[in-house]
């Protein structure tokens, strides 16, 4: 099953439609020949995933063990006690049966059992906060590996890797030596998303001002497709990464092309870098601020915000009592978007200042060409809407006005 | 503050002409064709002057089988809304692979897929569901009426009027992008601004009143008003599964109305529930709305099992094995379902000891509903099946379902879900217990209590149609979707780069075109059988051997349901009477008291319509003014007096004299 017969080729030919349908055609009948030769996470390429995949296979099997007879006498009651089959026994006051019952309630109790069983120990075994044990069956962490630290920002539509113990850092590509434990730290810069790379281990959440964690280990060299698995605004779609993982070489010689780029993260950078966009190619930092990350999870990279920590600091000692008037401002964190005039992820009518379902692009996207005909993408047709009223009378209107909880006030200074 | 007041924006807030997607060419054909149909329909009602009939029969009815009837009516309509959305998804997936974009730009493929999921679930399945309940139960116990006639009649108002707010959300302004539970951050006002996410929670906050009053309103009359000697345990199954389905109900609505005020207060005053910003919290979010989620889900599928238990029965002329364990599963599967919420994000980075917890109790869920399938099997053993088309959809659900169940356990294993979570092995699961569960249970109950509705059975030559395009459909669509989630395609993507996946949508694609046909089929069968009424007519009141009370009356019941309240001595009324030689009673009538139709449930839902409509665009004197209103009128409504009357004696006679003779009829034509 290794020859792939589905060829990759990047984009369908634009051929005839007849030949194009003649190739679907056969891509469908491939398809259902070979299903299973691409089924990522039935052929996963590392450690975790692979017990991921074994445990599927094996509550599977454990549940086909009632589930197949069920199907079975479906059918079989359902033809041998057909209404024509004068044949069969016929017996309309036989209800109740307390050994059949018995069996009833039993079998599925006793596979639940094994299965809830299976879960525990799993569910302990695989939890993602728990650092590797094993690089593989029967081989044991060696006592010298520590595992590879990355650092992981899901942006708005792109991802943000960083690698604090080499200073580097990239977009939309990660890379990791194969073998080698990896340790994510994972948050978000605005909304929730999944870090989710099937062929490596499972996903998790990305959450903004919050920090998720995940272990896992590469077992193969190769290519790998990383994605978001939580919808997370227009470019959602788009919000994929390629997972590199490299020989301890190759992975050597990834990181000194990244400090090759030149290029610095500080928070300047980051600020521009997490404006929305979508389909960003890959890129690589040279050098990282110190305390980004953290910046980051404390949603404070903006020089004037609070960092999430020194507010939770501040009530725990009990509040800073009239004085928090002043830091209301400084933990304002979600309007920035509407405040720097781009278009917010979810934005409708008539904030959004396009016309409604239509067919121009929020702001912040790759323009498409399209064709027209169909409906496509085009040029925004009719002018942004400044009538928008989402205030109480009276509010200033600017470009997109935030909704009642900006106070007019703060856009004066 | 008034010195830059702004006329019209006072007068319309942020509603403007521009709300009307008029550019948009999909967008007004859609309207056209609504638009077209509409006025032909209202032009239809007014040429042949149907509107007062409408008004006194339909609209203003508080008469439990009539509101059954139009919730399932809304339902339809919503069904083929739904289902439109759900071509427009898979066809776009199906296009959009490497180079080629589709048709629908990410922002209106975003609302589309928000649109069906809210539709389907709030709009077509709730109020099937609702409405069957609605139409059967009361005959069931053998009541005249539900226990609060003419709150039935406003929930049923209230919901249409939530529907109604989505519906227009599609022509005025836009719907919300944000999937169908509408997650904060994302449903937050900074990261959603303008009027998609407003119309989906007051959308859903109008009809969930209605949803929460017919739950307590159901309660009720179960509680109350069973007929004399009908204990608990000599109930129909589906009153049972009623029971609990309603029981659900009033525990979770509310949860569910106070998490989109919760959010409606975070985009309207500024609070921070949820927001990330000022010690928001999102992941609060997530679990309120799973609260209500997770046991929505056994809302829908409990009065769906009911329906399979008396369908099985029926066609299999033999009592249902194992009633008693079948009641107590029933209600173990509501008590489990408000304690596995969690499962629906394992994901979001809970300790092992939580997942573990959430991931075994879902799986006891399979346990009693594992019982089910079983007695469901143990029941067609032994019996004289006849595959009529309420007992095939069965046959079509027990393969489909338990494969269904197989999945969703599989997504209950904390480490497998890490896997599969998200992905469209979840979209294919949940489709698979819901079409497969639910959908083919409501179109089974549909073909089984038609010819109590109308008097005559619907065409089993096109139900047969439908029911086998709706299967192959089903797994025509949804093997493929099962293999791409494997492949660890997402969902909600509006794009695919890699060209592998096109032929998998291609297939799904052809599959959600044999399900087209089978709703096709469906509402064919509607027509074809209308037209052939006289010959499927049934006029016996009992034309499948039934064996519940409601196959007791004549076909359609008259308006009380029963002239002399039944006396019941065993589960299976129906088929206790026959066998004692039941003999419907020729005198001693009584006047009977009957509720009054009434307008106010009608007016309070539209007038709470328009406050939505009001809220959602920011247009606060009609706000204020509807509100005002709305108060007004429940208050005028308490002192109406005039709220029931009585059915003469001799009208009660004249109806069960037609009645009889028209039994006697259908007894001698079928002998």
């Amino acid at each position: 099953m290794t020859a792939l017969a589905i060829p990759s080729a990047p984009s369908p030919a634009p051929g005839r439609p007849a030949r194009r349908l003649l190739r679907a055609a056969a891509l469908l009948a491939v398809a259902g020949l070979l299903a299973g030769c691409n089924l990522t996470v039935l052929t996963p390429s590392g450690d975790v995933a692979v017990q991921q995949r074994n445990l599927i296979i094996a509550s599977t099997a454990l549940m086909l063990l009632v589930i197949l007879p069920v199907i079975a006498l479906t059918f079989l009651f359902a033809w041998r006690y057909r209404a024509s089959n004068a044949q069969a026994t016929y017996d309309p006051d036989w209800h109740h049966s307390t050994q059949l019952e018995v069996v009833i309630w039993t079998v599925p109790l006793l596979i639940i059992i094994a299965l809830g069983a299976m879960t525990w120990i799993s569910t302990h075994t695989l939890d993602p906060y728990r650092p590797l044990t094993r690089l593989a069956p029967n081989q044991p962490v060696p006592a010298d590996v520590k595992p590879l630290q990355v650092e992981v920002v899901a942006l708005d539509w792109k991802w943000l890797f960083l690698y604090p113990e080499l200073g580097v850092a990239s977009v939309n590509e990660m890379a990791a030596p194969a073998n080698v434990p990896i340790a994510f730290k994972i948050t978000s810069s605005s909304v929730w998303n999944t870090f989710s790379v099937p062929a490596l281990a499972g996903m998790i959440y990305a959450m903004p001002g919050m920090e998720t964690k995940l272990h896992a280990v590469m077992n193969r060299e190769g290519d790998f497709r990383g994605l978001s698995g939580h919808y997370s605004g227009s470019g959602f779609s788009r919000m994929n990464f390629g997972f590199r993982s490299l020989t301890r070489e190759g992975f050597d010689a990834w990181v000194a092309k990244a400090r090759a780029a030149g290029a610095s993260l500080d928070r300047e950078a980051y600020l521009k870098l997490e404006k929305p966009s979508e389909a960003d190619p890959v890129s690589y930092y040279a050098t990282v601020e110190n305390g980004l990350y953290a910046a980051i999870l404390g949603m404070c990279v903006a020089p004037d915000r609070m960092c999430v920590g020194e507010m939770h600091h501040i009530d725990r000692t009990g509040g800073a009592g009239r004085d928090s008037a002043a830091n209301r401002e400084r933990l304002d964190y979600d309007n920035r978007r509407l405040e720097g005039g781009v278009e917010p992820s979810g934005a409708t009518f008539p904030a959004s200042g396009r016309p409604p379902q239509g067919s121009v692009q929020p702001e912040g996207m790759m323009p498409r060409d399209q064709n027209l005909s169909r409906g496509g993408v085009n040029e925004r047709k009719t002018a942004p809407d400044q009538g928008q009223g989402n205030a109480l009378p009276g509010a200033d209107r600017g470009p997109a006005p935030a909704q009642l909880n900006n106070q007019p006030t703060r856009h004066q200074h | 503050m008034f010195s830059n007041l702004d006329l019209t924006q006072l007068v319309f807030g942020r509603l403007s002409l521009e709300a009307v997607p008029y550019h948009e060419p999909i967008l007004l054909v859609t309207f056209l064709v609504v638009a077209a149909g509409g006025a032909a329909l209202l032009g239809a009602v007014t040429w042949f002057g149907k509107w007062g009939y409408l008004w006194r029969e339909w609209f203003t009815s508080v008469d439990h089988k009539k509101i059954g009837i139009m919730y399932v009516v809304l339902a339809i309509v919503m069904l083929l809304r739904g289902f439109a959305d759900a071509i427009m998804m898979i066809t776009q997936k199906a296009l959009s692979v490497g180079a080629s974009e589709g048709y629908l730009p990410p922002h209106h493929y975003d609302q589309i897929f928000t649109a069906h999921g809210t539709i389907m679930i709030f709009f077509m399945a709730m109020p099937f569901v609702t409405g069957i309940m609605n139409y059967v139960m009361p005959l069931q116990i053998g009541a005249r009426d539900v226990a609060f006639p003419f709150l039935n009649n406003l929930s049923f108002w209230m919901t249409a009027g939530g529907a109604a707010l989505t519906m227009l959300s599609l022509f005025v302004g836009e719907f919300a992008r944000t999937g169908w539970l509408a997650y904060p951050p994302l449903s937050g006002a900074a990261y959603s601004p303008g009027v998609g996410v407003d119309y989906y929670i007051w959308g859903l906050q109008v009809a969930g009143v209605g949803t929460t009053l017919s739950g307590i309103n159901l309660i009720t009359t179960i509680v109350k008003m069973r007929a004399p000697g009908m204990s608990m345990m000599k109930m129909p199954v589906f009153c049972w599964t009623t029971l609990c389905s309603n029981a659900i109900i009033v525990t979770i609505f509310p949860v569910l109305t106070a998490t989109l005020a919760l959010l409606a207060l975070d985009r309207y005053v500024g609070t921070h529930f949820f927001t990330n910003d000022y010690g928001g919290n999102s992941m609060l979010y997530m679990n309120l709305i799973w609260i209500w989620g997770h046991p929505e889900v056994y809302v829908l599928v409990l009065p769906a099992f009911g329906i399979y238990s008396e369908v099985v029965s029926t066609f299999c002329g033999k009592r249902l094995f194992g009633y008693t364990s079948m009641v107590y599963a029933t209600v173990v599967i509501a008590f489990v379902s408000w304690l596995v919420w969690l499962h629906h994000f394992f994901t979001m980075g809970s300790g092992a000891n939580v997942n573990a917890f959430f991931g075994i109790t879902t799986m006891i869920i399979s346990i009693p509903t594992g019982a089910k399938v079983f007695n469901w099997l143990f029941t067609m053993y032994r019996g004289r099946i006849r595959f009529e088309t309420p007992m095939i959809w069965v046959m079509g659900f027990i393969p489909t379902f338990v494969l269904g169940g197989l999945t969703g356990v599989l997504l209950a294993v904390p480490p497998a879900d890490f896997v599969l979570h998200n992905s469209l092995f979840l979209v294919a699961h949940f489709h698979n217990v819901i079409i497969g569960g639910v959908v083919f249970g409501l179109l089974s109950g549909v073909s089984y209590w038609f010819p109590k509705a109308f008097g005559y059975k619907l065409d089993p030559f096109w139900g047969q149609v439908s029911f086998w395009c709706w299967l192959v459909g089903f797994w025509v669509v949804f093997t493929p979707i099962y293999a791409l989630g494997l492949m660890g395609v997402t969902r909600r993507t509006q794009h695919f780069e890699d060209p592998d996946v096109q032929p998998y949508l291609t297939v799904a694609a052809l599959g959600a075109c044999i399900i087209m046909a089978g709703i096709a089929a469906f509402v064919l069968q509607l027509l074809i059988s209308y037209v052939r009424r006289e010959r499927l007519r049934d006029l016996t009141g009992d034309p499948w051997g039934g064996r519940t009370l409601e196959w007791s009356t004549t076909s359609p019941p008259p308006p009380y349901n029963f002239a002399f309240t039944p006396i019941i001595h065993d589960l299976d009324a129906w088929w206790d009477m026959k066998r004692r030689g039941h003999e419907r009673p020729q005198h001693g009538y009584r006047p009977i008291h009957m509720p009054r139709n009434t307008g106010a449930g009608i007016v309070l839902a539209g007038l709470s319509s328009v406050l939505g409509f009001a809220l959602i665009w920011y247009i606060w004197w009609l706000a204020a003014l509807s509100f005002v209103a709305l108060i007004a009128t429940a208050i005028v409504h308490t002192f109406d007096y005039d709220r029931d009357y009585f059915i003469p004696a001799e009208d009660v006679a004249r109806l069960e004299g037609r009645g009889t003779t028209q039994v006697a009829e259908g007894i001698r034509a079928d002998a």
